[in-house]
């Protein structure tokens, strides 16, 4: 909650320190495609121009250019809420949007103007889980763990995958986000079939008993010396007497 | 006052505490047993113990059992070990042996050795009577079981059926280390291919991306064999002098053996946009050593030890990538004196 806060105090007075330079500098640059000022470039202008700068070629040490990173990108960062940052060095995470849905598309369709891939079209149903759980601990279970629990890096937060859907699987595949590197060998049915495994681990099968949040085995073994601890004690009880003074 | 001062201090108050206590309560203490005041040094006749079979024979032998049982239980697990691979048999096997290695020691106490509580006020310990009644005690107490030699072979069996299951992983070890860390299957002109057997080419990877290279047509099992092949931006290498040309392109490979404990290094920290993310770097999931891509492998962080060893790359007339030597340090986990070998520098 103070995230979100802080957050839209940030956007607030990013907003209101926009609105005020805009109003000394009466020419305002024109959007890249022209005629009129579109609901897209009046966020981008608001939102995102302090860092990507307001012809979104970056600004320097700040934020990179968006020339070409197209709706890919765009939808990503946008729809889970890792973008706009508070501070341009702050390690973007998911959280809740600023935005509502059609801000989100509006901003989405101004970057994606700007060229650069589309959304991708994933289909994990059409993938394969036994693939998909192979290429996903090739590529992916070294940082994010092979049941899609995160983990860290140093400097760096790995994302839990618990809240990723399809399409932002293939878009993190495609784009690398923050310190992530991109996978742009892998084809199109293997984004599926590692879509499908993501998929799978949101609600996995617990063969064996407990799944304990699927956190590892360190929780698991705590159980066990838990578990272990009170046979002890009843074992303890039943050798030992209790002295009568 | 030093703090030594103050312990020492604390030290002699609290002995002097004890000696005062003492002082006081022994007399009153006196006092109490002043009733029944024999002369002292009149030896009072204590009868021999009495050899009624107190301990009951029953309990003897089911504890035999249950120490025979609990050797088959060791013994289980040393044949497990070696004639089949279940860590769950292994678990179950030791377990089992010392949960009724344990029910059968708390038999043992509470059935088969005879029980006395006896509270004593040990006035003066020079009373022939009383340590004769002592010595009594402990005679009666070894006198009453039995079946001593049962129970006492039972005891070495399952004493030598547990020593076996202690030394059984011992058959583990491997061979030694030997010349392993400095011959790997990679020399000049080795191909480098991905994990389906296809060669990696300059084309593979874009900036920013990895893949695990591993040598045309050599085991996998190798210690030397996996590499993590990342491609960086030219601009950003810092390699050492000596390493000038060992990376084509950007092109970098680096053992994937960790060189703390000897973990599959499988992730590139890989910023998009350097002035405000952090740096490339390699990461060992196991312990979190982290190693600088551009600049041969140094460790930044964890704790590695050693950088992780280059593999210096060049690029073949048709594109693919190739080794242009082996390692320039020994691969695989560190020991000590690894890199005091004259041959550490296999290049």
């Amino acid at each position: 909650v103070r995230r979100a806060t802080q957050l839209m105090l940030a956007v607030g007075l990013l907003a209101a320190a926009i609105a005020s330079a805009a109003m000394e500098t009466p020419a305002a640059p024109a959007p890249p495609n022209g005629a009129g000022e579109s609901e897209g470039r009046r966020l981008f202008v608001q939102g995102c121009s302090s860092c990507h700068g307001f012809d979104a070629r970056g600004v320097e040490n700040h934020g990179p250019s968006l020339i070409g990173v197209g709706e890919e990108a765009a939808d990503f960062y946008l729809r889970t809420g890792r973008m706009p940052l508070d501070r341009p060095d702050e390690e973007p995470v998911r959280s809740d949007s600023p935005y509502d849905d059609e801000q989100i598309e509006a901003l989405v369709d101004y970057v994606g103007g700007l060229g650069g891939p589309p959304i991708p079209s994933v289909h994990p149903e059409d993938g394969d889980l036994a693939e998909g759980q192979k290429l996903f601990t090739d590529h992916c279970a070294g940082c994010h763990q092979v049941v899609a629990q995160g983990g860290i890096l140093p400097d760096s937060v790995v994302p839990d995958l618990g809240a990723a859907n399809a399409t932002d699987v293939a878009e993190a595949i495609h784009i690398g986000p923050y310190v992530m590197p991109t996978f742009d060998h892998l084809d199109e049915s293997e984004v599926d079939d590692i879509a499908r495994y993501v998929e799978y681990t949101h609600d996995p099968e617990d063969r064996g008993g407990w799944g304990l949040g699927h956190i590892g085995p360190i929780p698991e073994g705590m159980v066990a010396w838990l578990l272990a601890g009170a046979a002890l004690l009843l074992a303890i009880r039943l050798i030992g007497e209790r002295k009568t003074q | 006052v030093s703090r030594g001062g103050i312990v020492a201090r604390l030290v002699a108050a609290l002995g002097g505490l004890r000696g005062l206590r003492r002082f006081q309560t022994s007399p009153r203490h006196r006092e109490d047993k002043g009733g029944n005041d024999e002369a002292p040094g009149r030896v009072e006749e204590v009868p021999p113990p009495e050899l009624d079979e107190s301990s009951d024979p029953r309990a003897e032998l089911i504890v035999a059992l249950l120490l025979i049982a609990a050797a088959v239980g060791f013994a289980g697990f040393v044949v497990f070990y070696v004639a089949y691979d279940d860590t769950q048999l292994l678990g179950l096997c030791l377990g089992l042996g010392l949960v009724v290695a344990g029910v059968a020691s708390a038999l043992a106490g509470k059935r088969v050795v005879i029980q006395e509580k006896a509270t004593d006020e040990y006035e003066d310990h020079g009373e022939p009577a009383e340590q004769r009644q002592v010595q009594n005690h402990l005679v009666e107490g070894k006198v009453g079981v039995t079946r001593r030699k049962l129970l006492f072979s039972s005891l070495a069996v399952v004493g030598a059926a547990l020593g076996a299951a202690a030394l059984a992983p011992v058959a583990s070890l491997g061979p030694r280390v030997g010349r392993k860390v400095y011959e790997t299957p990679w020399s000049e002109g080795k191909r480098l291919v991905d994990e389906k057997g296809v060669p990696i080419s300059i084309d593979t990877l874009a900036e920013g991306e990895f893949v695990t290279g591993l040598p045309a047509g050599e085991s996998l099992e190798n210690l030397g064999s996996p590499v993590i092949v990342v491609r960086l931006a030219e601009d950003e290498l810092e390699l050492p002098e000596d390493r000038a040309g060992s990376a084509p392109a950007g092109f970098v490979a680096y053992s994937k053996i960790c060189t703390h404990a000897g973990c599959a290094v499988s992730m590139l920290r890989s910023p998009k946009y350097e002035p405000t993310q952090p740096s490339p770097a390699l990461v060992c999931p196991c312990h979190y050593s982290t190693f600088n891509p551009a600049d041969g492998g140094s460790v930044e962080f964890g704790p590695a030890g050693r950088p992780l060893p280059q593999l210096p790359l060049r690029v073949a007339e048709d594109g693919s990538l190739e080794a242009a030597g082996g390692f320039y340090e020994p691969v695989g986990p560190s020991y000590g004196g690894i890199r005091e070998d004259p041959d550490a520098r296999p290049l």
